[in-house]
């Protein structure tokens, strides 16, 4: 059984992707076991409409074949007018658990006022906040549009100012800096997925970092095969009981709380 | 059966070659990997390796090899820049040696006159060739050679096969650079495991072409993998990509040397 907690509906811009469609999406991810998935719209990272495309990911979610199995992690861009309307209804209408920010694309740093100020509303409605880095290699991105993934250093300074904020920090990339994983685990609520972790064993090498169940199974699917998640858990030698934890039961804690 | 093109000693634990490759050895065990291609010596690597440089980097994977030869093959790390001393190397560990292929990096942009006599010596004793490809959006090294410019090396040596290393990181870009050159296969290691790249390989050039291989241990064996079993492709592509592919461009050297595998 798996919590995938890191899962896209709709298309990705700049090409079409393999289980970019519904049936292909659910299929893959019963395929492997997944019984419940976080997802989040591809069309929240570009697109301005922000009302539109929740609206459309509260409906897919919704539908009889995914329903129990999808859920729905909305957009808020805290740098367009009326920001709070959005939160309002991801949680009031569509009673989404959380939310799935897209910092680097949208064009605002974690030390901006807007940000913080999201994070507290977020906490105060009980809403999960996933926070993107990346959706891809720096070096292979669209030459028109380019971005870098955002220093995650202000967060430090943020949790202890935002009592029951529950934070995931989702792709970020390559090897973990486990300083900085390290502080962010022990400052705050604070969880990471492993989608775009990198080098061999990169999940064992992760809890030695960071407490165990602050790690959440993330396959960042469809953008990525699916089974390059499921196969990083295998490749890292954990027990059964990490693992256990690992592909669900910390996601389903932190969904509960 | 799971043969990998593409290891480095890097992220292996361990302070000797054995150590580093008995690392490597728990980790493609776990991953059901039978053999794995072994170049490149200890991390950092230098981009433009003096000829002393080159030696000792090819002395470790020679090291490697003399406990391991039955989970690994050797390819040797060689420096256009030095030509001269290049091609002694090459005679030392493959024509003399039990490596079996040629590494080729970002010394020097691969489309240059300089590395014909590398091509034509490495063929003439049926080395399997990796030239390292990106096309990097944030830019490449001085001597980092495109999927293109690679082209222009493929064409000149239409008799050799060539293995487009990275597929230029862009595949999207790489697969469109080489696939009208018969004569190039792509590897596909080392970059993020983005759906939909295998299965356009597959549409584009064919699974004849398309060599599994990880970049471990910068890269994991896990995510490179996951590009051939997640892909939407027919198993018995999946089995030449995985190693039936490779293992068929090694016979010739393998023939010659005697191998038996």
């Amino acid at each position: 059984m798996i919590i995938d907690t890191n899962v896209y509906v709709s298309h990705w811009p700049f090409r079409r992707l393999p289980g970019d469609e519904l049936p292909e999406l659910i299929a893959k991810l019963r395929e492997h076991s997944v019984t419940q998935a976080w997802a989040g719209s591809f069309d929240g990272i570009l697109h301005e409409d922000v009302g539109g495309v929740n609206k459309r990911l509260a409906e897919t979610c919704r539908r009889t074949e995914t329903r129990d199995l999808l859920i729905p992690f909305g957009t808020v861009n805290p740098t367009l007018p009326d920001w709070e309307e959005d939160l309002r209804r991801c949680r009031e209408e569509y009673n989404m658990p959380g939310i799935r920010l897209h910092p680097s694309y949208q064009g605002y740093s974690l030390d901006d006022p807007r940000f913080a100020d999201l994070l507290r509303q977020a906490a105060e409605r009980k809403m999960i906040v996933q926070l993107v880095l990346n959706m891809e290699d720096e070096r292979t991105q669209h030459p028109l549009a380019r971005v870098t993934e955002p220093d995650t250093g202000p967060v430090l300074k943020l949790l202890p100012q935002i009592p029951g904020l529950r934070l995931v920090i989702q792709n970020r990339k390559r090897e973990p800096s486990g300083k900085l994983l390290g502080r962010l685990s022990y400052q705050g609520e604070v969880y990471f997925d492993f989608a775009m972790l990198e080098g061999v064993g990169a999940i064992a090498k992760l809890i030695e970092e960071i407490p165990s169940d602050r790690v959440l199974f993330g396959s960042h699917y469809p953008f990525f095969y699916f089974e390059s998640a499921l196969l990083k858990v295998k490749e890292s030698g954990l027990s059964e009981s990490q693992q256990k934890a690992i592909f669900s039961e910390n996601a389903d804690l932190v969904l509960e709380a | 059966m799971i043969w990998d093109l593409h290891v480095h000693f890097s992220n292996f634990e361990g302070r000797t070659p054995h150590e580093k490759m008995a690392d490597a050895i728990k980790f493609a065990d776990r991953m059901s990997i039978e053999r794995f291609m072994l170049y490149l010596g200890f991390p950092p690597h230098p981009k433009d390796p003096t000829p002393a440089e080159l030696t000792q980097i090819n002395d470790q994977v020679l090291e490697a090899l003399q406990h391991w030869h039955h989970r690994a093959f050797g390819f040797v790390y060689l420096n256009p820049n030095h030509l001269e001393f290049s091609l002694k190397e090459f005679d030392r560990c493959v024509r003399d040696g039990p490596m079996v292929g040629v590494k080729l990096w970002i010394a020097r942009k691969c489309n240059t006159a300089e590395l014909d006599p590398i091509i034509e010596r490495a063929a003439a004793m049926n080395a399997v060739i990796f030239q390292h490809t990106w096309v990097k959006v944030t830019g490449n090294y001085p001597g980092e050679c495109t999927p293109s410019e690679f082209a222009e090396l493929a064409a000149r040596h239409p008799d050799t096969p060539l293995i487009c290393g990275h597929t230029g990181g862009d595949w999207e870009h790489g697969i469109r650079a080489i696939r009208h050159l018969k004569n190039v296969s792509i590897g596909i290691a080392g970059s993020d495991p983005t759906n939909g790249f295998v299965e356009m390989a597959v549409r584009e050039l064919g699974p004849e072409r398309i060599l599994y291989g990880s970049d471990a241990g910068g890269r994991s064996f896990a995510s490179q993998l996951a590009k051939v079993h997640g892909a939407n492709i027919p198993d018995d592509a999946k089995r030449l990509i995985l190693g039936e592919n490779l293992k068929r461009m090694l016979a010739p050297i393998f023939k010659r040397k005697g191998i038996k595998v």
